[in-house]
């Protein structure tokens, strides 16, 4: 069976990539580190690639808005490529920055149109801080998103300065929420720290209608080996870490098209 | 010009604004209700209303939570309830975020736009009087080294100054001493360095041109060359010549280990990771510019220190960040803060804000720091930055440049930042230091950096560079003129891309703009290179070449400026002699009862420098790159005190990283010798207590003092530099690199002030197995606690005493033949996964590690101070509690591995002490048995958390 084409886009600032690349890697892809200038100059076709994943980072130092910037040169310069890649039936990912660029942009919660505009956000934590800590998730079981078929909970961390969602209640209301932040037992919370950034219905990944661009706030690719959780010390490390599966969910689904 | 708002919408909450109104409480004034921030654009441009709307809706305002305004001020003037401030950066302080709105706007299409500036706008609401208005602004809004408060017509987008060429002679009167010394004051010399230059001059038989004596300035400052370690000092009689290479480097040498690959040569030191991999290790200074803007220096302090990874070998990437900070107390009243100096408190916020906005936005993991506290930090905080670096074996080895290679400069444009940063570096601080050194401040970009360095990596990889160094203190005058020292170099200072006109030759030549780094490129290779960098839109140009005359020749629009001879430049500088003297002060030693011991532990805990640091902890990254083993925060809550950090930095292998720090500037008030030896052991401590051992560990030395010219200080450097020397062989652990900042000290009132001897020793160290990492916090009631060394009456310079208002006399001490022993032993019983959990005794004692050992575990203890290992006269329960003495740690012990773990430790001191509990109680059984201590867990650990939960 021919290899999973992953391209993991880099752009000035991106800094979760190689971390991204390791997750897919192990999951069975083949992955691309690709600039965005490659994109945009067409030296390298999003087409050639089964998924698309858009990093953790400070895409041009998170100036004017986390992933604005990205989000603004996304639309304007590649909005009809990845508008076709997802059309084709491509996967796309945004973890953290890369979560912040799909909503700016308009790719989430889509579907991605010429005239689509940004209908939800991502602003400062109400904590007004950066905020680096590991959160408990649960995930939406009625959701058709791809990269979480059979995950209930997931223990991650988040490393962000802006991950409240926001958006009006109509467009909330229509959302589909795909991660919750929950407390230790598994119920989806407003309460700080456990919802770190007092997101709006507790939520800290969603995806689009087709189920497959998945975005999430927190950092699946931090957490693929057991040694990287907080309490292996105390509890033993686990074979695998729990963000793995985001990945070989998005891996197997594309192999067993 | 057009003139954009940005706010948030009124119904929605604005964090910025909300941190301002506790800010502004905290400075004790009342009455405030809301602060809204907004953010300026200002436009140099002329655009059509359909344009700017077009940009404020795309790009500037976020449609779901923000709104706009554009040509309109709104609340322009303050009335009554509300105020306006607007605060704009200086000229020539540079705003990145003016550079990433000038190519967003662009990509929108909108191509004719000038300039781009910002400003922030505060809207106050709330009753104030004027002078509440003028503190906020001064202590909260506005830093003048950087920042104004813009009045009603500002100039915003000022003409640029023009610079035309004119050289600049300067007259040397070779027997005139009066007037050599004054020039040599203007440039940075000593008398006997402006002599030796007069007389090469005379010999050339010209008059040196003003760029060649602030290169020889630069080149022979001590932040560069170190001149004071490397000086001829008599210490109480004995001659030293050249400190650092009869103590640490000697040691170093003696040692010999094969896995240090390269020492004290580049720009970090270099030891092997696992036969492929190298690793390399450099802890910087940035104390004086984060002293008149904690910001703006801290964060280029962390620049600075990521570069020289970068510039270390062919390039290695950067890993890893540790952070050690030393301030005054956060608590300290406004009045004793001398004039010209930011609040401890604004200091320590500046400075975690900027360490954590640059090390984040590059994606380094920071994992690792300190913080100590000491009012005599106050006038003189103390900020180093420390970065871990890996690479390719093949690549860990200083390049050689040929002569015709070609000379490119990367990354950053070259402004007025920072001229003079280097001498500056080097003086002595004082209330006029703000207003003199303005220009020695830089606002860092560290997107520009994060492009370096993903570039360079691979330009490295491509083998495109025959050598790289980092622009850093002395800018291109120091990376070039080092470089070029075996060969020679010609550069045309025209071609050095500047951020703004007016710059003159010399300017460019000292500029310490950031994010600039240097390499030699063949000739075959340039074209290759400068494509690489174009696809990662990061700039590089090549500025000059190297040459065979071993020359520094400089030229601006073919104008030779500088021709001196390498020779001079570099061996030319007369040496140091310096007079040292050391003798042993007295302190009043305590003469009190035993207070109660709750109240005292719960004081300890409470401390500035023992109490948690988890608000600064959490605002740093600790995650990315996915390498972290063992986090700075460990436990059942992931809210406990670890010690050392570990890491993964091939995320594929199982081979691990320790990272961990000494530092106890109270022991110097008594001896600096023993102040060095234990922060070695301190730094090594860590190490153990994660697993680790002591087979490869190195050393970084850190030195920041007062000034060296006082002899009784330069004899505590010696002292201090023996201790190095000692330790470091008697442990096996060498130093591979190392860095001074002396003249920590500040005149206030007429009196000095200088900071308390500081020696910081990073250790790095390699984990074979990461799976086989400890982490301090209790696992299971039931468990056994052993203490492994020996407990003296070892109380001075403790936190226990300064809890009391003493100092002491009796210092802990080391004894590192025993210490090693029982290091050993411990590793061994880590090794076989014997120990549960691990915790290092250092300041405050067995009672601050057990306490945190238990409320990190989220279980009880109990322990009996009578079957604690004594030694001499200590006979007091409080002074057991608490005694510093070093090399000591406690562990748990699984009851079923009791027998194997005392067998393993056999012939070192160790031992049985108390048990794990599952009360949620610390109890304490003293040398009568009695009880003497039963403190709730919650209790203490709520101690330990409030002083910093801002």
């Amino acid at each position: 069976m021919s290899k999973v084409r992953t391209l993991i886009l880099r752009a000035p600032g991106t800094n979760c990539d190689m971390e991204t690349a390791f997750a897919f890697e192990k999951a069975g892809a083949e992955t691309s580190l690709i600039h965005i200038g490659e994109l945009i100059r067409r030296e390298k076709m999003l087409g050639d690639y089964r998924i698309m994943s858009f990093p953790g980072g400070f895409t041009y130092g998170d100036d004017l808005g986390a992933g604005k910037v990205i989000a603004n040169e996304i639309s304007l310069k590649l909005g009809e490529d990845i508008a076709l890649f997802i059309e084709n039936g491509g996967l796309i990912i945004g973890i953290c920055n890369g979560f912040q660029t799909l909503v700016k942009s308009g790719i989430l919660p889509g579907p991605l149109s010429p005239n689509i505009r940004q209908s939800v956000t991502l602003t400062n934590n109400d904590s007004g801080k950066f905020e680096c800590r590991w959160v408990y998730l649960a995930a939406n079981s009625k959701s058709n998103c791809i990269f979480t078929k059979d995950i209930e909970r997931l223990y991650l961390p988040v490393a962000h300065g802006e991950g409240k969602l926001v958006a009006d209640a109509q467009v909330l209301d229509n959302l589909n929420i795909v991660l919750y932040y929950t407390d230790e037992d598994g119920n989806p919370t407003m309460n700080y720290p456990d919802n770190p950034n007092g997101s709006q219905k507790s939520i800290a990944g969603i995806c689009d209608n087709t189920g497959h661009v998945f975005a999430l706030m927190p950092h699946p690719e931090r957490y693929i080996k057991g040694s990287q959780h907080p309490m292996w010390s105390r509890e033993g490390s686990k074979k695998q870490g729990d963000g793995f599966k985001i990945f070989q969910n998005a891996v197997d689904w594309v192999k067993h098209l | 010009m057009h003139r954009i708002e940005v706010y948030f919408k009124e119904q929605l909450p604005d964090s910025a604004g909300q941190g301002l109104v506790k800010g502004i409480y905290d400075l004790g004034i009342d009455g405030i209700s809301d602060v809204r921030v907004m953010e300026v654009y200002w436009l140099d441009a002329e655009l059509e209303k359909q344009e700017l709307k077009f940009i404020c809706q795309r790009l500037l305002a976020d449609p779901i939570t923000q709104d706009y305004n554009f040509n309109g001020i709104i609340n322009g003037k303050s009335e009554d309830g509300l105020y306006s401030i607007e605060v704009a950066y200086n000229a020539g302080v540079i705003d990145p975020v003016e550079e990433t709105a000038m190519k967003a706007v662009q990509d929108l299409g909108i191509k004719n736009i000038r300039a781009i500036k910002t400003a922030k706008r505060y809207l106050i609401r709330g009753n104030l009087d004027k002078s509440d208005l003028d503190l906020i602004c001064s202590r909260l809004l506005v830093n003048p080294i950087i920042q104004h408060t813009v009045g009603d017509n500002p100039v915003v987008f000022p003409e640029s100054p023009r610079y035309s060429f004119s050289l600049k002679h300067v007259e040397l009167p070779e027997d005139d001493d009066a007037e050599l010394s004054c020039i040599g004051r203007r440039f940075g010399f000593s008398l006997n360095e402006i002599k030796a230059v007069a007389s090469y001059f005379s010999g050339l038989g010209r008059n040196p041109v003003d760029v060649e004596l602030e290169t020889l300035a630069q080149t022979w400052s001590e932040h560069c060359v170190h001149k004071t370690f490397k000086g001829k000092i008599n210490f109480n009689g004995t001659v030293i010549d050249n400190l650092l290479k009869n103590t640490i480097i000697k040691a170093t040498g003696d040692l010999n280990k094969p896995w240090c690959l390269s020492v004290f040569k580049d720009n970090a030191g270099v030891i092997d990771f696992d036969g492929k991999w190298a690793l390399c290790f450099k802890v910087e200074t940035h104390n004086h510019p984060s002293a008149i803007e904690p910001y703006g220096g801290a964060s280029t302090g962390v620049g600075g220190v990521v570069r020289d990874i970068l510039g270390t070998g062919l390039g290695a990437k950067p890993i890893f960040n540790t952070d050690v900070f030393c301030f005054g107390d956060p608590d300290m009243p406004y009045e004793d803060v001398p004039e010209g100096v930011l609040h401890p408190r604004r200091m320590l916020k500046g400075v975690r804000a900027g360490v954590a906005d640059y090390g984040n936005r590059l994606g380094i993991p920071t994992g690792n720091g300190a913080i100590c506290f000491d009012n005599r930090y106050t006038a003189n905080p103390l900020v180093y930055c420390g970065t871990v670096g890996i690479m390719p074996e093949e690549f860990s080895q200083m390049g050689n440049q040929k002569p015709g290679d070609l000379v490119v400069l990367a990354g950053g444009r070259t402004g007025r930042d920072g001229i003079h940063g280097v001498t500056f570096a080097s003086e002595q601080l004082s209330k006029d230091s703000t207003r003199v050194s303005f220009s020695s401040v830089q606002i860092g970009n560290p997107i520009v950096e994060k492009k370096l360095i993903d570039t360079i990596i691979q330009a490295r990889d491509r083998r495109l560079f025959t050598r790289i160094t980092d622009c850093g203190g002395g800018g291109l005058s120091s990376a070039v003129g080092e470089m070029a020292t075996e060969t020679g170099v010609k550069i045309h200072l025209d071609r050095v891309p500047l951020k703004y006109t007016g710059l003159s030759y010399s300017e460019i030549w000292i500029s310490e703009s950031q994010e600039r780094m240097i390499m030699a490129v063949p000739p075959e290779n340039v074209e290759e290179l400068l494509n690489l960098f174009a696809g990662e839109n990061t700039e590089a140009s090549v500025i000059g070449e190297f040459t065979d005359d071993k020359k520094l020749q400089l030229f601006y629009n073919d104008n030779q400026v500088c021709n001196i001879d390498m020779d001079f430049l570099h061996e030319g500088r007369p040496q140091l002699e310096l007079r040292a003297l050391w003798q042993k002060s007295s302190h009043t030693e305590p003469n009190s009862d035993q207070p109660d011991l709750a109240q005292s532990l719960l004081k300890i805990l409470g401390s500035w420098n023992i109490c948690s640091k988890e608000w600064v902890i959490r605002q740093y990254d600790h995650e990315v790159q996915g390498s972290s083993v063992l986090k700075p925060l460990v436990g059942k809550e992931n809210d406990g005190p670890g010690d050392a950090a570990v890491i993964r930095p091939i995320l594929d292998s199982n081979i691990g990283v320790i990272i961990s720090n000494g530092i106890n500037p109270k022991y110097s008030d008594i001896d600096p010798y023993w102040m060095a030896a234990s922060a070695i052991d301190e730094s090594l401590r860590q190490i153990i207590a994660v697993g680790g051992n002591l087979e490869r560990v190195a050393l970084l030395d850190n030195f920041c003092w007062g000034n060296t010219g006082k002899p009784e200080r330069l004899g505590s450097l010696v002292r201090a530099c023996q201790a190095c020397h000692d330790i470091s062989i008697a442990y096996g652990t060498p130093f591979i690199s190392g860095k001074d900042s002396l003249n920590n000290e500040f005149e206030f009132h007429g009196n000095t002030i200088a900071i308390p001897d500081t020696l910081l020793i990073s250790a790095i160290s390699v984990m074979p197995n990461i799976n086989k990492a400890v982490s301090m916090d209790f696992k299971k009631a039931g468990d056994l606690i052993y203490i492994v060394g020996t407990t003296y009456d070892e109380l001075g310079g403790s936190e226990y005493f300064k809890s009391l208002g003493y100092i002491g006399n009796d210092v802990p001490q080391l004894r590192p033949e025993q210490a090693k022993r029982l290091m050993d032993n411990l590793s061994k019983a880590t090794d076989k996964k014997l120990v549960k959990a691990c915790h290092d005794l250092s300041e405050g004692g067995l009672g601050v590690a057990i306490a945190e050992m238990a409320f990190a575990g989220n279980l009880g203890a109990t322990l009996i101070l009578k079957e604690i290992p004594l030694c001499g006269s200590i006979t007091r329960n409080d002074y057991i509690l608490f005694s510093e003495s070093n090399s000591r740690f406690l562990v748990e012990i699984s009851p079923e591995d009791e027998a194997e773990f005392e067998k393993l430790m056999k012939g070192v001191i160790c031992a049985c002490i108390g048990e794990v509990t599952a009360l949620d109680t610390l109890q304490v059984f003293g040398l009568n048995n009695d009880r003497i201590l039963s403190i709730e867990i919650d209790t203490l650990k709520e101690a330990w958390q409030k002083p910093l939960k801002w």
